[in-house]
């Protein structure tokens, strides 16, 4: 991108128009995240004002008495999310190594696509199928839940686990063979060593998407207020909530629904910054090398 | 460098040859299943939305893109309210998105490269990818929705089709941005240097050099987001209503679209709401995937050129 010499004065006024309209667009990425920050707050601070602190520690939520307590949705969010992420990294991992370390050449490509198929398929087609096929299974629950959020995190997973891994340097893995050892050893020696950091960081973009996963949870996830161990209890999450009572809830209710909207923001935002911090560091460590 | 020493204590080999080969093995196979567990649901979920959902979208074929919606418990085909929603509000969010992400994207790599300006934007880009749609929905209704609404004695709910077009929009912006900049990395500088050798202004070099040469990659990229904006449900609910006929205005009265749609049928427990729900998430699946198919092609046949 040099720098031109100016040799021509005419096409000036154009070029700075062009120029001020790429870095207006730029700067919208900016306004809207402050937009959103600052309209949801305000919105929001009814129900704190009503609440306190209350909105983050009680756990019963009731329209009727206005008293709104978040905690079971938090709760059901983060739950949910976890056993989302215990049910797919396992499988994304192993997807992952498959495709860079066993698979025959002629079977990675295919093996790509069949893992972004899944990334294409809608969320609210998982939340059909989930709401219809699985649920007169397994319930409406937790559990109903974190398969359905399993199922959607997988391709995202898999793809950022595989890049990484792929960054894998030819040299360490040849010399773990030349040391004699199998694949597998190979793998666990120079493979898994060097991609640890980037995968913690490929499981936390998994995460982040887990919780504001909206409607497939709105379906399965059994739409009760109640903080449970047992994976097979139903309960109901922030984004679900939201999603289920907006249509018929009263003012307080829309506000206590945005300050749930607030909440999850900033939850997921600082989930997805320290995932993309570790996975860019990891990136441009290997790549650097 | 100390990576071979460390390689050398990470692995054990003083184990017996047979049983290194039996984990070897065991493992291989091990991570084999994992693609066989994935494959599971992929194939179960593919079979239901094609055999449940084109039992009703095939044999009322043409009619069921095209009717009005009936009412919940009465059977038979329509979703043409929705095929045209859908189309209309993803079409809007297209037109508003993709401009504003590539010419954000220009102002990142053509531009600011590494002012501290670009960088902020780069990484705010970044984290808005993340924001969840559920709260992007919910940020639309609150700077416009409401704000297009009139409360009592003028009922007037301000649900309109252009809302969810921005809450869309919004969702797209971040991806339009981050895939056009990595599109644009690519051109090499030498046809910009080229360009500017010739007389040309920046405008002119990014407009009918720089562009061009990324074109087939840009259109790719925002094919994809299309196709990821196309699917979503939850910043709908808030914006565009309800309505069972066609609606061609996006200012005009609620609308709806496919997904909402799914989402709405999901819920009802009598059997003839399924079916259409399952014809909806037919439709909506094939045209996802003709839109990301649409993208594959185009970039197989960009990289081919080059």
């Amino acid at each position: 991108m040099a720098t031109q010499p100016d040799l021509r004065g005419k096409g000036q006024p154009a070029d700075k128009t062009f120029g001020g309209l790429a870095i207006g667009a730029a700067a919208l990425v900016l306004l809207i995240l402050a937009l959103i920050a600052i309209t949801m707050t305000s919105r929001a601070l009814p129900v704190l004002r009503h609440m306190g602190l209350g909105f983050f520690t009680s756990s019963t939520w009731s329209e009727h008495d206005n008293n709104f307590g978040a905690l079971p949705f938090i709760w059901g969010t983060v739950y949910t999310a976890f056993i989302a992420i215990v049910l797919a990294v396992p499988v994304s991992l192993g997807v992952a190594l498959f495709i860079t370390q066993v698979a025959p050449p002629k079977l990675k490509r295919p093996l790509v696509y069949l893992i972004d198929l899944l990334a294409v398929v809608p969320s609210v087609v998982f939340g059909l199928w989930g709401v219809l096929m699985l649920a007169p299974h397994l319930n409406r629950s937790f559990l109903t839940a974190g398969i359905i959020l399993a199922i959607m995190i997988v391709p995202i997973i898999t793809s950022l686990a595989r890049e990484v891994i792929e960054t894998t340097a030819q040299a360490d893995k040849e010399a773990a063979y030349a040391l004699g050892a199998t694949r597998w050893e190979m793998i666990g020696a120079a493979v898994l060593p060097h991609s640890k950091a980037g995968i913690v960081g490929a499981v936390m973009l998994g995460l982040g998407r887990a919780m504001g996963e909206t409607i497939a949870a709105a379906l399965v996830i059994g739409s009760s207020a109640q903080i449970a161990l047992s994976p097979f209890k139903s309960g109901d999450s922030m984004p679900a909530v939201i999603a289920n009572q907006w249509g018929e809830a009263s003012e307080l209710q829309k506000s206590a629904l945005i300050a749930l909207a607030l909440t999850l923001f900033v939850m997921t935002i600082i989930v997805n910054l320290i995932a993309s911090r570790i996975v860019q560091r990891s990136l441009k460590k290997t790549r650097g090398a | 460098m100390t990576l071979g020493t460390d390689l050398a204590h990470s692995l054990e080999l003083r184990q017996k040859p047979s049983w290194r080969r039996a984990k070897n093995t065991l493992m291989s196979v091990l991570l084999g299943s994992a693609v066989v567990v994935v494959a599971i649901p992929l194939v179960l979920i593919m079979y239901s939305v094609f055999a449940k959902g084109g039992a009703i979208l095939f044999k009322s074929f043409p009619a069921f893109l095209t009717h009005d919606i009936p009412p919940t418990r009465a059977a038979g085909p329509g979703m043409g309210p929705a095929i045209v929603g859908t189309l209309l509000i993803t079409g809007m969010a297209t037109l508003i998105a993709v401009p504003l992400g590539v010419l954000g994207a220009i102002y990142l790599n053509e531009y600011g490269v590494k002012s501290k300006f670009a960088q902020a934007v780069r990484f705010l880009a970044l984290v808005m990818t993340g924001v969840p749609s559920v709260v992007m929905g919910l940020f639309v209704y609150v700077v416009w929705t409401l704000h297009h609404s009139i409360t009592p004695p003028h009922e007037l709910t301000g649900f309109q089709g252009f809302g969810g077009s921005l809450a869309l929009a919004c969702l797209m912006l971040p991806i339009v941005i981050n895939a056009t900049e990595q599109m644009l990395k690519l051109v090499p500088d030498g046809l910009r240097e080229a360009s500017y050798a010739l007389g040309a202004t920046k405008t002119r070099t990014v407009l009918t050099v720089v562009l061009p040469a990324a074109g087939s990659g840009i259109v790719s990229g925002a094919l994809l987001a299309v196709a990821r904006a196309a699917g979503e449900t939850a910043p709908l609910l808030f914006t565009i209503g309800a309505t069972r006929v066609i609606n061609t205005s996006l200012f005009h009265g609620d609308s709806t679209a496919l997904s909402a749609r799914i989402f709405e049928n999901a819920k009802e427990a009598v059997a003839n709401a399924q079916e259409r729900g399952w014809g909806a998430a037919l439709a909506l699946v094939l045209l996802t995937f003709t839109l990301t198919v649409i993208a594959r092609v185009t970039t197989a046949f960009a990289t081919r050129i080059k």
